[in-house]
């Protein structure tokens, strides 16, 4: 459940919903609790993009530098996380890596919390912990609970798509001319500053319409986010869009296209922004690189 | 991985303020299936389970909380431990006693009705909705009519009105319900009994606190108020 916005209609008009009619009816069906806890949930998906998004371009570019490394093992650890991750479905990551985080981190803290305990952790189908390794307690507010939910959330969606965005970077890392790391070689830069210095700066230009490509799949994908127990968008709008008998304070029959109507509008809107950004970015990191093939400097 | 670790060693941590909280009882429902439990407009898990579920919590001295949680995968985050209780209309069958344990019935075992836009449609020929994992999905797969299957109630009854599906079979206070919010909406052919009653679903190693529900859910039945609740919302027979 979401937060409760309080049980006091927001206009005072709205005390008593089956007299409304018309605009009044409208003003207070698009203001009771369950609507404005709806609209909360585009916060969740914008903190969730703004989490997620830098974190997987942190893993990407870890990932991305570790599988160009000379040392075999990091090399090896680099390839096999894009390599895995891009390769596992992503719906099976979610359902099983997210149970398994969690039981993990409970098993953990069941081993520092409760040395004595002696019955096993797995009881036929049950997974058992002593209370207080529960994670969240069971005694924890509802709140603590949906956020432990959003950060498992903001944690698997930066694995995949860090996954992606190494992939994506290291492509771009190769398409930089070779001639000119070694030229910053021969005069005499460490290894260090020719990747901090010609290579970083200049390969950004290749990974950014790839990277605008994640970043799209990316808004597009946060429905996964129900999977995961908590509530986006598309979520409220199929519960507030489905028909709603008298047994509801404001009846009205299946209204789901407008709800999803309403959510194509927000989505356009996020992509026409997104394009705008993507379209700058290009601009400002093109400044003063040389990006026509065989042309010599 | 650093982040991992960092995530790993906060989440040791945390917590630790609310160690010694009482012990909560977490009630886990689906929230879509009117009248048995719902959103309510004002955002808040409604419905005869709620009501149920929050007297029976007095009457065993604990401390409950609602969690919302969907159909599909509401048993595997019982046993994984999210939550301590199904209480969803969840009808007791053989099935799911493998995996879980119930308690005794609150509501009796009641026919399931299918309901469907024209009086004439073929019950064992045409294309019957119902909702994933539930009795009435098995029955009809085993019936000869073509199963389409759904994520939620509602997306079953919106398939019978859109012309997707023939009918939909599913329980009869459901239906009923369905009914009253859509106009053209009928019930068709005969009430079809299935399932033991529905009962709260408990983790197979957690007997004491099956023990406790099975008793308030006793006294409820004792003293009248369970059949008085059943008849406020009109979910199924008298005990």
């Amino acid at each position: 459940m979401g937060p409760v916005l309080g049980d006091k209609p927001i206009f005072s008009y709205c005390s008593d919903p089956s007299v409304l009619e018309g605009l009044s009816w409208v003003s207070c069906y698009l203001t009771n609790g369950k609507h404005l806890t709806a609209y909360t949930s585009f916060g969740t998906v914008l903190l969730l993009l703004a989490i997620t998004a830098p974190l997987a371009l942190a893993l990407g570019f870890a990932g991305a530098t570790a599988a160009r490394s000379n040392v075999l093992p990091l090399s090896l650890l680099g390839k096999g996380y894009t390599a895995i991750v891009r390769g596992v479905p992503d719906i099976v990551f979610f359902l099983f890596f997210v149970i398994a985080l969690d039981q993990g981190l409970e098993w953990l803290r069941h081993q520092a919390l409760c040395p004595d305990w002696s019955e096993p952790i797995r009881q036929g189908n049950d997974f058992i912990v002593c209370d207080r390794a529960k994670l969240p307690l069971n005694s924890a507010p509802q709140w603590v609970h949906e956020t432990y939910g959003f950060f498992t959330a903001v944690f698997t969606f930066a694995i995949v798509f860090g996954a992606f965005a190494a992939n994506i970077l290291f492509g771009a890392m190769r398409a930089v001319p070779h001639a000119q790391l070694e030229t910053a070689q021969a005069f005499g830069m460490t290894e260090r500053q020719v990747f901090w210095r010609i290579l970083v700066p200049q390969m950004w230009r290749y990974a950014l319409p790839g990277l605008s490509n994640l970043w799209q799949i990316l808004i597009k994908a946060t429905p996964l986010l129900f999977l995961l127990g908590v509530e986006d968008i598309v979520y409220w709008a199929r519960e507030l869009g489905g028909s709603k008998g008298p047994i509801f304070d404001y009846p009205h029959p299946d209204w789901r296209r407008w709800y999803f109507l309403a959510l194509l509008v927000f989505y356009l809107l996020m992509t026409w922004g997104s394009e705008k950004a993507f379209a700058r970015l290009t601009r400002s990191f093109s400044h003063g690189q040389n990006l026509s093939p065989g042309k010599v400097n | 991985m650093k982040t991992l670790l960092a995530s790993a060693a906060l989440a040791l941590v945390a917590g630790a303020v609310y160690a010694d909280g009482h012990a909560t009882v977490r009630m886990g429902t689906e929230g879509a299936y009117p009248p048995w439990n719902f959103v309510n407009d004002a955002g808040e898990i409604d419905g005869f389970e709620r009501e149920l579920g929050d007297e029976l919590c007095t009457r065993a001295e604990l401390t409950c909380e609602w969690v919302k949680n969907d159909w599909d995968s509401i048993i595997p985050n019982l046993v994984s431990g999210n939550y301590d209780v199904i209480i969803a209309g969840m009808s007791i069958t053989d099935e799911r006693d493998e995996v879980i344990d119930f308690t005794q019935a609150y509501t009796p075992p009641d026919p399931s009705t299918y309901a469907a836009l024209d009086a004439g449609v073929d019950l064992t020929g045409g294309v019957i909705a119902a909702q994933t994992g539930t009795i009435q999905a098995g029955y009809v797969a085993e019936s000869g009519a073509t199963l389409v299957e759904f994520a939620t109630p509602d997306e079953t009854i919106a398939a019978v009105m859109n012309g997707e599906a023939d009918a939909v079979l599913a329980d009869d206070s459901f239906v009923q319900t369905a009914i009253a919010a859509n106009s053209g909406l009928m019930v068709v052919g005969d009430p079809v009994s299935l399932g033991g009653g529905v009962g709260m679903g408990i983790r197979e190693s957690d007997g004491d606190l099956r023990a406790k529900f099975d008793a308030a859910i006793q006294s409820m039945k004792d003293d009248g108020t369970l059949n008085a609740m059943i008849a406020k919302w009109e979910v199924s027979s008298q005990w």
